[in-house]
Order: C-alpha cells, then structure tokens, then sequence
C-alpha cells in the first residue's frame, strides 16, 4: 500500500510535484538551464488542475508576474538559474516589502555570468540574501535530496504564505536533474498554510497594519472588495507612501522582526553525529552528500566527525553553529564556491574553534575522499 | 476644499492633493480614465489600476480602486499576472513614456503581441518629469534635456504605432487638451476585449517646456489645439495631416483575447478527464 505513490522523479520534477501538493496554481518563467524542466512541467500539469502557466519575455517580468498573480489571491511560482536569479532581484525586493508571498526555485549553475550552464556550483548563497538592495529580510530553504525538493517545496509556500515574504529555494544542477525515489503524499498527510485574511470590514481594513503577535498584517486580494494601494515605496500602514523617517525606520525593523523573531519555527536542519564530534563538516545540497560519505568513512576509522546539515540558509541558524562550535575542535565549511556559508560560520564559531574551508569551483562535486584527505591532512 | 461628486466618488480625498507640478497634463487624463469608468458605469471593486515609476505612475495612488504601484517599466508585468490569474478583474496600467517605451518596452511589446484584455493609458510627457528632465524615447530629434544639453540625436518612438505594430486591437491618442475624445477613446479601450493602447498626450511645462522654450502651460495647450488633427479627417483629406499630431481612433481590429485562449485549453483538458 504504501508504495502505491512511489515514484522515480527528477529533482526539477518533484519540485513541481511539491509546488502543486502545497497548492501553486499560477507559474510564470523563462527557460533557463538547468531549471527549464519546472517550467515545462508546470506548464503541462497547471491547466489541468485548473492552473495557469505563462512564458514570460524575460525573468524580470516572470517574477512581476507571479506578484501580480499572488495580489489576485493565487499560490504563485517561478523557476530559474543563475542568469534570471540576477534579474529577479528587482522584483524580489518588492515582493519583500510589498509582503507578497511567493515561491522562487534558483537552480544553480556555474557562474558569474553565463558561467557554467550545466554544471553544478553553489555560488548564490550571498545572493538568496543579498541580492536585492536595501536592508530585508530572507527566508532561502536548501534540500539535498529528490525527495527533500518535494518536501521542502511545499515548506517554501507555507512559509511565505505564514510571514508574507518572497521565499526562495536554492537547488543544485546535479539533484534537480537526478532521479530518485519519492513517496507522494496524500493531501490529508500534508500541513498547508494559507496567508491570513483579514476578518473586518472593507471599510475597517488597514492593509498594512501588522498585529502586535507575529507583525504580519492580514492580506486580502484584489477584487474581493478591500480596495487598497500597494507600493515599492516606503509606506505607512494604509498602504500609501510616506518620507516619515519613523514610519520608515518601523517598517523596515517590522519586516525583518516578523521573519527574525520566529528563528525557532523556521529552522530546519539535520544534525548527523554532531554530539561527540571533535570535527564537524557544515555543508548542504548536494555537497552534504559527498560529506555524509565522508563522516561515514572517517568513524569506521575511528575518527569523531559530524555534520552539521542547515536546511534553513536564511535566516542564518546560529543557535545550533554555536552550539556545536562550543563542543567541536574545527568546523570544515564545504560548499561548491570560494567560501560564502564559511563567512557566516566563521562569524558565529570562530571564537570559539577553527573554522576552515573546503571548496571547489571548477564545476565539479566535491568528492567525499577530497573531503577526507583534508581531515586527515588536518589542513 | 470642495469637491465635485465625481471626485468624491472615485478619489482617495486623502491623499489630495496630487503631487504634480502647476500646469502639468497628468490631472486631466487622470481624469479622463475616472470619466470613462463612471460612464461605463463600472464596479469599483473589479478595477485594478497598475502603474509602473515616474509622474504618471502617481496616478493610482489617488484612484479609490485596488490599485498597485509597482517597479520602473513593469506595470504590464505585473498587470499580465493579475489578469491572467484572475480574468474577472478589469485592469488598466497607467504608465508614462520613460516607463513603457524604455525601461518597459519589452513589456509593452508583449502585452500587446498576446492581445490580453489590459487597457494600457501612456501618459507622454516626452521628457523624464520625476528625475528632472532627462531626454526620453519620444523626446523629439533636436529637441533638449538635461542629459540632451546639445540636442537630442535619437529618433523619437511613435508609440500608438509600435503598440499597434505589435499586436494591439485598439488604439487610439489623445491629448490634455482633447480631454472628452480622450475619455471616449479610453471608454472604448475598456470596451475592447483585448491589449488597448491609449497614448494621453501630456504638457511638461516645468522641464520638457523650459528646456525647449515653449512656454507657459497654456501656450503649451495652445499648440495641442492648433497642431492636432482626428484620423477621420486625414483619411479623407491626408494633405491636412502633414506636420500634424494625428488624434483619436487609430486602430480597432478585435482578435482572439489571451486569457479566454488559455480558458480553452482547460475546458479541453477538463473533458479530456
């Protein structure tokens, strides 16, 4: 019975799979290796379910697209690499202060630039955060997994549903087009979260006061009657732009606290021998892989190593890297690019152990015996 | 401050007044889309208004329907997303010539070559008013802006023709001065079950005009007057159009709607189940 929805799925195809269980019904994109499966896929299963899927003209327009079909109340998504993550940032900061939940999929590639289209490299770390200007928030989820994409997808839209914030998925080249097992759920085994609408009145409807418990102000969509103005301006409650630098100095503190303060429910991580480890492998995606293989071999050699797995990239897990930098020698950071999750690691542990990289950059994965040769070389 | 009804009907009274400079267009085509929403007597709650940045943009902050404010040249981004989620909706851009002929032309080509239900209102003021004067894509040749301090060498866009060229099924122009053919061409735009392309012709008399010495609001105005001329009447007399700004309908050819194409599909796959 249980093996009724097992299937063999590609990376980018359980992506789709999770989006669809978590309720994505609007998809906007522009093809883009190695995402394009998500986009062809959608565009094949959403009218279907009585789904939309649009080819935008580019990526800047994709992300609008999928902003505009969130105002109207619909679970919206787009997918990209590289190239389209850059131009993306526009529209994801007016996703981010707008407070319009969405979901976007950046499979990675080899970059700067055109880069490395088809292979792997995890060179958009910073950017998940940073990309867009100005100070706000980030929530960026990262599986390792085929089974995880499903699973972590349908996470990504309940948490931007819950907090009213773009989130966005970071994938690797090499599990977005992998096969592997996943068991599908049932609609009744999985939790989703829906934005919260508001309860008053159209004419009591403040569209940006927040409530004091979680500063999420309660969303409604056009055409349900609550006329209100949205902006990429600095506003005031109602919606309308203000230059009060108090208002200003409110919101954007409001935008980051609403994400920030509720670290404890948006941390999801795996912690794999970590207790006893004298070192500690911090990595994700595909490279967690390779460093699993890694702890595995080194405890059969009597070495005490663990890993430390974030799921969660942003915001930033540092109750648990502290934690482990109380108890562990050195931390080894292995990330396909120069060092970027290093620099957050090394900024929470480095008073308290050795924090060192491990990183590879040339499109290749990193390998579990080049992660064991540095242990054991003890560089 | 008094107002009339209509104002008090379809304006945000609050957020008045308008940040727009003395003698500026923008109010009165403002005023010519809220004129044609009130003659077709349509639902406030079904109206979005999209705008993208720039003087024109402001406008939808003043309107009283649901109303979003986006990034430079994207409003028809956005507007393609909320009407193809949601095709009940009525959605109308309001936008400027910066803002849909540069930094949002590629959005204003493919709106338009999709033929989606949006009523498009480009308010031209040929100059950028927000960011001070600096020449735009309907800046005439010759012509001066803050970043034009020698004269203009670009050839300047006509925008109901590039609208039209890609694929728009009803286009028409107006200007501050025709202000009631402005609201009957918007009236009929929003009639139109397809991408509409209604040009405003505005008066920038605080960097457009003072740059190129043209003069006060009124002298501005003046020349709209004087120097255009409706389509009907060159089409039956084209030597009357020469050195002319041609106004009113210019196009009107209805074609298959983007959002009713797709809801095709679904009924197809619905069957198909």
């Amino acid at each position: 019975m249980s093996n009724k929805k097992a299937k063999l799925l590609q990376g980018n195809e359980a992506c789709v799979e999770g989006a669809l269980a978590a309720g994505m019904r609007f998809f906007a994109g522009y093809p883009i290796t190695p995402s394009t499966e998500i986009a062809e896929i959608s565009s094949q299963k959403l009218p279907a379910l009585d789904g939309k899927f649009i080819q935008m003209e580019d990526e800047l327009s994709s992300m609008a697209a999928i902003i505009g079909g969130s105002l109207a109340g619909i679970k919206s998504m787009t997918a990209t690499s590289g190239p389209g993550f850059s131009l993306m940032q526009e529209n994801l900061g007016y996703a981010t202060i707008a407070e319009i939940p969405c979901v976007i999929v950046n499979v990675q590639r080899g970059g700067p630039s055109t880069g490395l289209p088809t292979s792997p490299a995890q060179g958009e770390i910073m950017q998940a955060k940073w990309g867009t200007h100005g100070d706000h928030p980030a929530i960026t989820l990262y599986p390792n997994s085929v089974e995880e994409i499903y699973n972590t997808t349908i996470t990504a839209f309940n948490f931007s549903e819950k907090y009213r914030v773009p989130v966005v998925l970071l994938l690797d080249e090499v599990i977005a087009h992998m096969r592997e097992k996943v068991t599908l759920k049932d609609t009744s085994e999985i939790t989703i979260i829906d934005r919260k609408k508001p309860t008053c009145s159209a004419e009591e409807y403040v569209a940006y006061r927040a409530d004091d418990n979680d500063n999420i102000p309660s969303m409604a969509s056009f055409g349900e009657g609550y006329r209100y103005h949205v902006t990429g301006l600095v506003h005031n409650e109602t919606g309308f732009p203000t230059n009060d630098n108090k208002v200003a100095d409110k919101l954007i503190r409001r935008l980051i606290d609403k994400v920030e303060n509720d670290i404890d429910n948006l941390s999801i991580y795996e912690d794999y021998k970590t207790n006893d480890a004298e070192t500690v492998i911090v990595s994700f995606g595909s490279v967690s892989r390779s460093a699993k293989s890694a702890v595995n071999e080194l405890r059969n050699n009597g070495k005490k190593v663990g890993l430390f797995r974030p799921i969660t990239i942003w915001p930033t897990l540092e109750k648990q890297i502290l934690e482990i930098s109380k108890k562990a020698k050195t931390i080894y950071v292995a990330e396909m690019n120069l060092g970027q999750y290093y620099y957050e690691v090394e900024r929470i542990a480095g008073k308290y152990c050795n924090v060192k990289k491990i990183n590879k950059v040339n499109g290749e994965l990193i390998t579990p015996n080049e992660i064991i040769s540095v242990i054991n070389g003890g560089n | 401050m008094m107002y009339s009804n209509l104002v008090k009907k379809y304006y945000r009274i609050n957020n008045l007044p308008h940040i727009w400079c003395p003698g500026c267009g923008h109010g009165i085509l403002m005023n010519s889309i809220i004129r044609a929403i009130d003659n077709l007597k349509l639902d406030k709650d079904n109206i979005c208004v999209v705008s993208g940045i720039g003087c024109s943009s402001r406008a939808s902050g003043y309107m009283d329907f649901n109303t979003l404010h986006t990034t430079h040249g994207r409003a028809l981004a956005f507007a393609t997303g909320i009407k193809f989620a949601n095709p009940n909706l009525k959605v109308i851009v309001v936008t400027g010539d910066g803002d849909c002929a540069a930094i949002g032309g590629n959005h204003l080509i493919h709106a338009a070559r999709r033929n989606i239900d949006i009523t498009t209102i480009a308010f031209n003021n040929n100059i950028y008013g927000m960011t001070g004067g600096q020449y735009s894509p309907t800046t005439p040749t010759g012509d001066f802006g803050t970043t034009a301090p020698y004269g203009n060498i670009d050839k300047s866009f006509d925008l109901c023709n590039l609208a039209k060229s890609a694929g728009a099924t009803y286009v028409g122009r107006g200007t501050a001065y025709h202000a009631s053919l402005l609201t009957k061409l918007i009236e009929n735009g929003l009639n139109n079950n397809g991408f509409s392309f209604i040009e405003g012709v505005s008066v920038c008399p605080t960097y457009y005009g003072r740059k190129n010495k043209k003069g006060s609001s009124v002298k501005m105005m003046t020349y709209l007057k004087e120097n255009c001329i409706d389509k009907k009447v060159v089409d039956k007399k084209p030597e009357l159009g020469e050195n002319k700004i041609l106004i009113g309908e210019l196009y009107n050819n209805s074609q298959p709607e983007y959002t009713e194409k797709y809801k095709e599909i679904i009924k197809m796959l619905s069957k198909e189940s």
